[in-house]
Formats: C-alpha cells, sequence, structure tokens
C-alpha cells in the first residue's frame, strides 16, 4: 500500500530540495499531505525535488530520533536550514513560505 | 469473588518516603496522576524518583518523556541523588525521550495529529517494558505548537490510551494563576491530583505536598512538608500518627543510680518522654549526658541532637566530670548533630529528626535544649511540633529526654512550650540560694505509671558525674549544702555531749548504787549483831525462869510441906 508513497526522485539543476514526509499509516491526512506537497514540488521546484516518506508505523523509533511529534510532519532537510512544516500541507502559501520557494517562483 | 480490597483501587507503590503511607499504598495503578505546582517546587524530581524507585525497588521500568530537560541535563541533575540513570538505560530498566518542540522551526498547515508522540511513548514502552510513565512537562506542547484545540483533543485521546496501555503515570504541570495547571490538564486527568508548593515564611523556605483529589480512595488531606535530600524526596506524614502505639513495660536506667532508685528504683520506661527543666547552669544537660552513656552502655544507640552548644564543646565538658562519651562516638552507638535553630522551619526540622531516626535507628533521643529548638515558630505551631515529634518517638518507641530552660523569674512549674503535659516523667533542677551559695535540688515533678519517690535530692556535680544525697529533713526546715553540712556536724557535737553526760551520769548513778549496797551489807551486820543479842537474851530470860522453877521445887522439898 505504501508503493503509493513511494519515492519519487527528479534532479534537475543545482539546488535540491530534499524532503521527507514522516506518517503513520494510510490517514486520510496523511495522504492529503502527500498530494499537497507533489502538487507543489510539481509546480515550484520541478526536478529539483526529493521526497522521502516515512511510515512511523513502521520505522517507529525514526520519531524519537528525528524529533516529530505531530503527525504529517514534513521536514525540508535541504537547503539549509532544516525545518518543519506539519499539518496536511493544505496552505500552500504557507508551505511555499515554510519551503523557502515562495520567491522563486516570483522571479520566474 | 475479590471484595476483600474493600472496593480500594489498586494502588501502585511510588517508593517515595512517606508518600506511600499518606496516600494509603502510592499512586491509582494504571492511571494517570497529575502532580502540579510552582517552578522549582520539585515536580520533575518527584517524578523522576517514581521512576528510579520503580525500576530499581519494584521492578517496573519506566519511560520518561522529557519536554523541558534533555536526558543528559536530567541526568546530570539527579546523579547528586545516587541515581544513576545511564545505568538504568543501559539495564533497560529505564527509557528517557527528550521532546524537543521549536516554535521557530515548524509551521503549521492544516490539520494534523500528535500520533507521532503516541508512536514514541509506545515504542518506549514496549522497549523496556514499562510499568510506568512520566510526562514532564506536557504542557509545553501548547507553546511549542499553536494549535491549543488539537493538542487538547490529543491530550484527552492520550490519557485515555495511557490508561488502555495499563501503565501507572505522572504528568506533571505548571501551576496557573486561578486554576491548579496553566492549560487545565486537571480536567483530563482526574484520578489523583498532587499539589506541591514552595512557601517562604520567616526567611524559611519549606516545600509542602498535598493531595488535593485522590478518587475512590481515602487519602491525608493536609499539606505535608517535604524535603528534597541527599536520597531523593521524604515526605513526613506527621499528622497522620495516632495515639494507639504500643505501650512499653520495659525500663531503662537513667545512667544515675540514685534517680533510679528515685523511679521507684528501676529508671525511666522505654519509649517514654522525659523532660528536664531547670534555670541555666543547673545540670540539665548533665542528665542527659548521664542518659546518652547508659544508653550506649547498654549497647544501643543514642542521637543527641545539640541546638545551642557544639557538640565538641559538650564532650569536653562531659569529660570534666568523668563521663567520656568520645568513646561511644568512635563506637558509633552515640551521634551528635548539631542543629541551629534558623536553619529549618518547624516542618523541615521534623523531617530531617525523623529521616535521622530512620537511617541511625536510636533508641533514644536527646534535645538540647528543646527551647531553643522553637525559636522559628509561634506556641501554638511548637507544641504541634513536639507533639507529633513525641507521638512519633512513641510509635517507634524510642525513649526521649528533653531539655528545657527555665527562664529566670517565671513560675517554675512551668516550660516555655507548655508541652508538660505530654511528658511522662518531668524532673526538675532548682537551685536553692542560703548562706552565699547556690545548690542544685533535684525533684522528681511527675512520672506516669510507677511510685516515685516525693523526696527532694540534693544534686552534686563531681568528678565522677552526678551524686544525689540526702537533704537534711527534721526540725520543721530542711537543709542543703554547707548548711546541711553545719548542721549534721552540729548533730554530732551534740550527740557526742550527750553521750559523755550520760556516761557521766552512769558513773554517779553506779557508784551510789556502790554506797547503797556497802551501806545494806553495814546494815545487815547490824542487824545481825541485834539479832544475836536478843537470842542470847531470850536464852537468858528462859534459862532464867527455869531456874526459878527449879528452885521453888527445890525449896517446896526443902520444907517438906504439902
Amino acid at each position: 500500500m505504501t508503493d503509493n508513497f513511494s519515492e519519487t526522485i527528479n534532479i534537475s539543476g543545482s539546488e535540491i530540495w530534499q524532503l521527507r514526509l514522516y506518517v503513520a499509516g494510510q490517514t486520510p491526512k496523511s495522504l492529503a499531505a502527500f498530494a499537497n506537497l507533489k502538487k507543489i514540488c510539481e509546480e515550484y521546484i520541478q526536478g529539483q525535488y526529493q521526497i522521502e516518506v516515512i511510515d512511523l508505523v513502521k520505522q517507529p523509533y525514526l520519531a524519537k530520533q528525528d524529533q516529530i511529534v505531530a503527525l504529517p510532519t514534513l521536514v525540508k532537510k535541504l537547503p539549509m536550514p532544516i525545518k518543519q512544516i506539519i499539518g496536511d500541507l493544505s496552505n500552500q502559501e504557507k508551505v511555499l513560505v515554510g519551503l523557502e520557494i515562495n520567491h522563486r517562483k516570483a522571479d520566474q | 469473588m475479590k471484595k476483600t480490597q474493600n472496593k480500594q483501587l489498586p494502588k501502585c507503590l511510588t517508593g517515595i518516603q512517606g508518600l506511600d503511607e499518606i496516600t494509603g499504598g502510592g499512586l491509582p495503578k494504571g492511571r494517570p496522576t497529575l502532580i502540579c505546582g510552582s517552578a522549582g517546587s520539585g515536580k520533575t524530581l518527584f517524578s523522576v524518583e517514581f521512576l528510579v524507585r520503580g525500576a530499581t525497588e519494584y521492578g517496573e521500568p519506566g519511560v520518561l518523556m522529557a519536554f523541558e530537560e534533555t536526558a543528559e541535563e536530567l541526568t546530570e541533575n539527579v546523579t547528586s541523588l545516587g541515581w544513576d540513570l545511564t545505568q538504568l538505560v543501559e539495564e533497560k530498566k529505564l527509557s528517557i525521550d527528550h521532546v524537543y518542540i521549536d516554535p521557530h522551526e515548524i509551521q503549521e498547515t492544516g490539520e494534523y495529529d500528535l500520533e507521532a508522540l503516541f508512536i514514541r511513548l509506545g515504542f518506549a514502552i514496549e522497549e523496556v517494558g514499562a510499568k510506568r510513565v512520566v510526562l514532564d512537562t506536557i504542557e509545553t506542547l501548547f507553546m511549542g505548537l499553536s494549535n491549543a484545540s488539537i493538542i487538547r483533543a490529543e491530550l484527552r485521546r492520550l490519557f485515555q490510551w495511557l490508561k488502555s496501555q495499563g501503565v501507572t503515570a505522572i504528568i506533571t504541570g505548571e501551576r496557573g494563576e486561578h486554576s491548579l495547571t496553566r492549560q487545565g490538564l486537571e480536567e483530563y486527568v482526574s484520578d489523583c491530583v498532587i499539589r506541591l508548593e514552595q512557601r517562604t515564611t520567616e526567611e524559611l523556605t519549606t516545600r509542602y505536598l498535598q493531595i488535593v483529589k485522590y478518587r475512590g480512595s481515602s487519602h491525608g488531606s493536609n499539606e505535608y512538608p517535604f524535603l528534597i535530600e541527599e536520597e531523593g524526596i521524604s515526605v513526613l506524614p506527621i499528622t497522620s500518627v495516632g495515639l494507639n502505639h504500643e505501650v512499653s513495660n520495659d525500663r531503662i536506667s537513667s545512667g544515675i543510680p540514685r534517680l533510679d532508685t528515685m523511679l521507684d528504683g528501676r529508671g525511666y520506661y522505654r519509649g517514654s518522654s522525659i523532660l528536664v527543666t531547670g534555670m541555666a547552669g543547673t545540670g540539665k544537660s548533665t542528665i542527659a549526658a548521664h542518659f546518652a552513656q547508659a544508653t550506649c552502655q547498654r549497647g544501643e544507640r543514642c542521637l543527641y541532637l545539640a541546638t545551642e552548644e557544639a557538640p565538641q564543646q559538650i564532650l569536653r565538658n562531659m569529660l570534666s566530670i568523668g563521663l567520656d562519651l568520645h568513646q561511644y562516638i568512635e563506637k558509633d552507638l552515640l551521634r551528635f548533630e548539631a542543629v541551629r535553630p534558623t536553619a529549618y522551619g518547624l516542618e523541615m526540622r521534623l523531617v530531617k529528626i525523623h529521616n535521622w531516626i530512620k537511617e541511625f535507628q536510636p533508641r533514644s533521643l536527646i534535645i538540647d535544649p528543646m527551647s531553643n529548638m522553637s525559636l522559628s515558630g509561634n506556641t501554638r505551631q511548637s507544641k504541634a511540633f513536639f507533639m507529633r515529634l513525641i507521638d512519633f518517638l512513641k510509635s517507634e518507641k524510642i525513649t526521649v529526654l528533653l531539655t528545657d530552660l527555665t527562664p529566670g523569674g517565671t513560675p517554675l512549674e512551668r516550660t516555655e512550650i507548655g508541652v508538660s503535659s505530654l511528658m511522662d516523667t518531668w524532673l526538675e533542677v532548682r537551685t536553692l540560694e542560703t548562706n552565699g551559695e547556690r545548690n542544685r535540688l533535684l525533684y522528681i515533678l511527675k512520672s506516669r505509671g510507677m511510685e516515685h519517690s516525693n523526696q527532694v535530692r540534693e544534686f552534686l556535680l563531681t568528678k565522677q558525674g552526678i551524686e544525689l544525697i540526702d537533704v537534711y529533713v527534721g526540725q520543721g526546715t530542711f537543709l542543703t549544702g554547707t548548711a546541711r553540712a553545719a548542721q549534721k556536724a552540729q548533730e554530732e557535737f551534740e550527740q557526742l555531749s550527750r553521750l559523755q553526760k550520760f556516761e557521766q551520769k552512769k558513773r554517779e548513778l553506779e557508784s551510789q548504787t556502790e554506797i547503797l549496797e556497802a551501806q545494806i551489807t553495814a546494815l545487815q551486820v547490824q542487824l545481825k549483831t541485834q539479832h544475836e543479842v536478843l537470842d542470847s537474851m531470850i536464852k537468858q530470860a528462859e534459862n532464867n525462869q527455869k531456874n526459878f522453877l527449879k528452885n521453888q521445887e527445890v525449896m517446896v522439898k526443902l520444907r517438906k510441906g504439902d
């Protein structure tokens, strides 16, 4: 079932967004979050992102290790600094601010 | 089938000294308990001790979810209490998870839940097989995350989930202005609520614990002082001590043989309370030291709380009257604890004494002087203090000897704190000023349950310790000191002269007797002579008569008459 969350790797250009989405199984919220994230990435940073989906039900120790409290949580590992965005990512503006890609869109 | 438990909830022993007594067996088992209090009131320490005791004493591993401090900080903070969290973690008896939420690094968009927290907790519980869980301080979530309604809903779910896990949990919360906790956590945790508080009165800070709520269980409702000590927290259930302790018929020596004689010949009762009152310099401490010596000589332990003189000074002074207490200190039979009245509040002092007793296990306790104990409280508090202390000592069958200074110019049979009614035996040392000297007198004002002497004894401090001597009683007065000695000399002199007079008289009478006896002999001789004269006279008269008759017959014959 987690195949739906299979990693999507699109690399082109110099800057790469390394993203991790933490979920716990397939809940409506996690599905929504993934869909929202995918849409934003495709729209603004196509080919420059990497999404890793981590199911904490399968890897519970990662919750402690990566300091995850809320679900779903999106962690931007790169570019620095590390940022956490929690929630179903339904507010596109906020996600863009969080991922620091808002201004790039304006440039284009 | 199991109705024997009186419908009481199953409880989980905390292992925290005193708390299990107040709660009648610990926290509600398998349920969350809320501990709230202001910053620095000891919430974290309390929770950590709950886990440490569980892991080390009850075989119940625990999980500590810390929202404020890191595992390293926590470990460091409790090292001084002798708890090695690192080792417990290595032994899989404890799992520490520091939950770190930085609002600056987190952005919220849309719906979320705290499922990750559940997963973390569940994973940690499973990892060590935890029976105990601490969440310290979960309210931090409200500061890290902005959607309060989500947090509230999730907390409600979390506490339900903890119950379903069957773990006994402690949730700590910061005290709010008008509620027990800032975020009203008491709404969610309804089984047991404990409040910790730190108060400062007259420059003395005391921590208190109160059980605000304990559903389905009886519990002490007072504020109990507690102390953070070298080995953790200890709560003193002082007000829960009753009057139903066992009474001993065992008797122990006072250390002064003559005093034992006065006390029905056998000394004090074991486990009784003895009060020695007197003005300054009357020898109260000496009586106490004798008692300490007697205790140690029986091979029992004695705790001496010196509130006025330094222990070294007491030792030196006692040596001057031939009491070598040093040897007992070396044998670990005697221990001095010097306590200054200002060092702690009364409550704290009680806890402290409680702990000393628990640790040293003495059979006798000396407080010298008790008047100094109560400087840090009013009369009512002091009386309550001593009442609790004595109740506690009686329940432990510890004999306590207290000395109390009677201030000059006050009625003698009166103690400053009004505790005399709590005492079983009351000795009073008075000084009597006569003929330019002060002499000490010892009275037994009362001694419950024994036929004690009603006599006053003169009390001498000699190089061999205390000596009690009879005072001079007679001719409607009693005398002490040199007056007693003078009176005794006078009496001896009188006795001697009386004896001499008697001898003289005796001799006189004897010589008179001799004279009389001589006279009697002379008279008897005289009488005898007279008798002889009389006899011879009688004989002569008879002879004369015979001769006369004879002559008549002869005359008749001669005349030839008819």
